[in-house]
């Protein structure tokens, strides 16, 4: 288990080393920040002055071995625009999406998996039909659309929601009720399909010549065996709401990491990117550790 | 009118599928009292196994329909209560074991939950189920029942899953036990085992056994009448061994004229010459666990060599090595005095028509999205100088209608065939490269007696047609003497005996052999009677 652990945590520094290389070039290909720091009125010297005190000046190779030798000694830089380490600045940010991205899988995995289950158990029936109509329109639409029909509906002509910022629960509705859909729909599917097949499983048989209740069958005998394929889709729809659900939380201004990362491409500030790259990655490390946990904790048979 | 523990009338159950409807079974009808054995006798598809399913409440809804016929336990219709009525006599009054027993048990949970889940589902607490489910364990004959509680299904050997549903089974005190195909994926000897766990059970509490097969010698160990169905319907019901004595039906007489094991063993004969293929020293081992440990033997031209062993005994191993689908780590296979493992893999090319291969499961050996035509002629596409291409059309036809199918079935997909169907067609594929040596591995296991007897003949046939050699690998003793020259008998990657097949099965040396033969079921309930008496005086005199 250890060396397994050892292993990926490996695999994965590796390939983040290379992605940070990459972003750190590549981002300085979209020009130089200062014109958008300085007012328009602003003297060639104080650009000068700005260049040198943020070190645009040196050539890049330069600039990027500070950049290493700081982020050794634990030090992610300065955020440009709020002038104050960039760390701060995406570890803020990643606890408004980490929360948003925890309510929404929570309520999402709960309702797919009964929903998803109970469809399975009278494939073709009333509930069935019902249930896979809507997830399957669900899991086909675009949340620019979704986001933009909720705010109309829900706070211009019905006034109920705020359309954005945070501040109360209600704050929160329309951001989770939109990220909700797409993932229910997809995680509905899978575990509706891998129930049924789990439920015409010869174990299953046996649990019925048991005399096991039915709602044991489906979510006792069922259910843990339905489960492996479900959690790896748990897993990457978790990670695509960590990777920053950028559409939702910029339609919502919902202050989390895919509005950050949105908005420091935008402004150039280079420091904040490559911390949010880098706290992302770790998140999503995590999370593929906890899915193959996941894995180990429901499948005996599995084993690292 | 007498009153049965278990009665079934006039059952009639079809299936609505898209290619129309199926009548599983038409007016069906037999009953279980206390204290007796049952056995519903039959192949694949004669819905043996439907009247057990429609009195567990298995069959699904549709696509199935109970068209007509009452079951009764204890003189109330099952078929007219209510779900949970039924639910409640699952498990608690009848029970059910079933073929393959790792398929059967849920994978994730512990056995321990499993046995208890059946007690407290039906009332009883946890803890009491517990203690209770420790005793089962034990009284099965699972050793360390502590430690086994706890682990998984995966866990245990074939015949201890097997053991750990009967357990399961028999936890809450039923009166009736329906077993379906209890043992046909068992050893021979773990199978007698089982057969004797469940008489002794039965004797103890005295419940009724239901019990399903096609094994003739199943029916002759433990069943006290037979009930023999073919395609749907009762074609003989009766006495167990009067059935077998003096059988009325033609499907009957059919089925037993079909079990092997009867016919006269071949003389020896004495093959000169040079052998056609030699294994000298043959060691193969995955990690620490060594399948073959140093084995030897030859096959003369045209001799049947049949190798037999439990599974575990490295028989397989022993094929794959030679046709090198897996290398062994040493030793030597020549043929013809050259040796196949030292050989670059071109020259192999040029041998590999010469030994051919027959697997188990023809379902899985023939490319599902290939017609029959080009499986077969696949031969020729990879060997060009077998065939010139004008005359494949008529070859695939002639190679079909020897091996018993109709030259028109070229076009069909495997899928479209029976499992003796689709067997003949993996012999006929073997049969397109011209080969010098056979290999069947486990060839007619899955088969049908009826089936099994047809493809032994069309092999036997072909011996003597084309002078072939087979090396046949096979855990069914009775086949193997109908059919083999000389035996192999393997145990934990060894050879342990060998010698003509008379020898073998007349005066066998070794104590695994004798073994495997007292284990080995005699289709004759008097035979078994016997054999039965004498193991029991056997273990009088041990405990005496």
């Amino acid at each position: 288990m250890k060396s397994f652990i050892g292993k990926r945590a490996i695999a994965s520094g590796v390939s983040l080393v290379v992605l940070i290389v990459i972003v750190f070039f590549l981002s300085r290909l979209t020009g130089d920040p200062t014109d958008l720091y300085l007012p328009l009125d602003a003297t060639t010297e104080m650009r000068q002055q700005f260049r040198e005190i943020n070190g645009f000046n040196d050539p890049l190779i330069v600039q990027f071995g500070r950049y290493v030798t700081d982020l050794v000694q634990g030090n992610f830089g300065q955020s440009l625009r709020q002038a104050r380490p960039a760390m701060d600045v995406v570890l803020e940010a990643f606890v408004w999406t980490f929360w948003l991205a925890v309510i929404t899988m929570a309520l999402v995995t709960v309702a797919a998996i009964i929903i998803g289950s109970l469809a399975a158990f009278r494939v073709g029936g009333v509930f069935d039909r019902i249930a896979t109509f809507f997830s399957l329109i669900g899991a086909a639409a675009p949340d620019f659309w979704l986001a933009i029909v909720a705010i109309v509906i829900f706070a211009v002509k019905l006034h109920v929601l705020p359309t954005s910022g945070t501040g109360t629960v209600w704050h929160w509705v329309l951001p989770v009720g939109v990220l909700f859909i797409r993932p229910f729909g997809l995680i509905l599917q899978v575990v509706r399909g891998s129930m049924i097949s789990v439920l015409s499983s010869a174990y299953v048989k046996t649990a019925r010549a048991k005399g096991v209740r039915s709602t044991a069958i489906i979510f006792v005998h069922g259910l843990r065996n339905a489960m492996l394929p479900v959690i790896t889709v748990i897993g990457d729809q978790s990670a695509a709401i960590l990777n920053g659900a950028v559409v939702v939380e910029t339609v919502f201004g919902f202050p989390g990491i895919g509005k950050l990362m949105i908005d420091s491409i935008l402004l150039r500030d280079f420091a904040v990117v490559l911390a949010v790259i880098m706290v992302s990655a770790l998140a999503i490390f995590i999370m593929n550790l906890l899915i193959d946990l996941a894995y180990a904790l429901l499948d005996p048979r599995i084993r690292y | 009118m007498v009153e049965h523990l278990l009665e079934v009338r006039d059952l009639s159950v079809e299936f609505h599928t898209a290619a129309g409807t199926v009548n599983a079974v038409r007016n069906v009808s037999w009953h279980l009292d206390r204290g007796e054995t049952l056995a519903i006798l039959g192949e694949s598809g004669s819905g043996k196994s439907v009247s057990a399913s429609a009195i567990m409440n298995l069959i699904d809804m549709p696509p199935g329909k109970i068209t007509s016929g009452t079951i009764l336990l204890d003189g109330r219709d099952m078929l007219k209560m209510t779900a949970e009525e039924r639910r409640l006599i699952n498990g608690a009054k009848i029970a059910m074991i079933f073929q393959d027993p790792l398929a059967h048990l849920n994978p994730v949970y512990t056995v321990g939950w499993q046995v208890t889940e059946m007690m407290t589902t039906h009332g009883q607490t946890g803890e009491g189920a517990h203690a209770r489910a420790l005793e089962l364990l034990r009284r099965v004959g699972i050793t360390d029942p502590e430690k086994a509680m706890r682990k998984y299904p995966f866990q245990f050997s074939g015949g201890q899953r097997q053991r750990l549903m009967i357990a399961m089974a028999i936890a809450c005190k039923p009166d009736i036990l329906i077993a379906d195909e209890p043992t046909t994926a068992l050893d021979v000897t773990v199978q007698a085992q089982v057969l004797e766990l469940l008489q002794e059970l039965q004797q103890e509490t005295g419940m009724g056994m239901l019990l399903i097969t096609h094994d003739l010698g199943v029916v002759a160990e433990i069943a006290d009448r037979v009930v023999v169905m073919n395609s749907g319907c009762i074609v003989e019901t009766g006495n167990a061994a009067e059935v077998y004595r003096n059988p009325q039906d033609p499907y009957t007489k059919k089925l037993i004229a079909a079990a092997p094991g009867k016919g006269a063993m071949p003389e020896e004969s004495s093959r000169l010459g040079d052998p056609l293929l030699r294994g000298v020293g043959l060691k193969k081992s995955y990690g620490a666990f060594q399948a073959l440990k140093g084995v030897d033997f030859f096959i003369m031209p045209g001799e049947t060599v049949a190798v037999v062993g439990e599974s575990g005994s490295g028989k397989s191993t022993l094929a794959r090595a030679i046709v090198r689908l897996d290398d062994p780590q040493e030793g030597q296979v020549l043929y013809r005095g050259k040796d196949l493992l030292a050989m670059t893999p071109k020259e192999m090319f040029g041998l590999r028509r010469d030994l051919q291969m027959v697997f188990q499961d023809p379902t899985q050996s023939l490319n599902p999205r290939m017609t029959v035509y080009q499986l077969i002629s696949e031969a020729w596409v990879i060997h060009p100088d077998i065939l010139p291409k004008a005359k494949w059309r008529n070859r695939v036809s002639e190679l079909l209608v020897k091996v018993g199918l109709k030259p028109d079935m070229a076009e069909r997909y495997p899928h479209q065939f029976s499992g003796g169907q689709r067997q003949r067609i993996a012999i006929a594929r073997a049969l397109a490269m011209e080969p010098k040596l056979i290999i069947c591995d486990e060839a007619v296991s899955a088969l049908d007696v009826s089936i099994q007897a047809q493809v032994i003949a069309l092999l036997e046939g072909l011996r003597r047609e084309f002078g072939l050699s087979y090396l046949f690998i096979a855990h069914d003793l009775p086949v193997v003497r109908d059919f083999a020259d000389r035996v192999i008998v393997m145990k934990a990657g060894e050879i342990v005996e060998e010698g003509p097949v008379r020898q073998i099965f007349e005066a066998p040396v070794h104590p695994y052999t004798q073994a495997l033969l007292a284990a080995s079921l005699d289709p004759d309930p008097d035979v078994q009677a016997a054999r039965r008496a004498a193991r029991r005086t056997q273990e009088g005199l041990v405990f005496a």
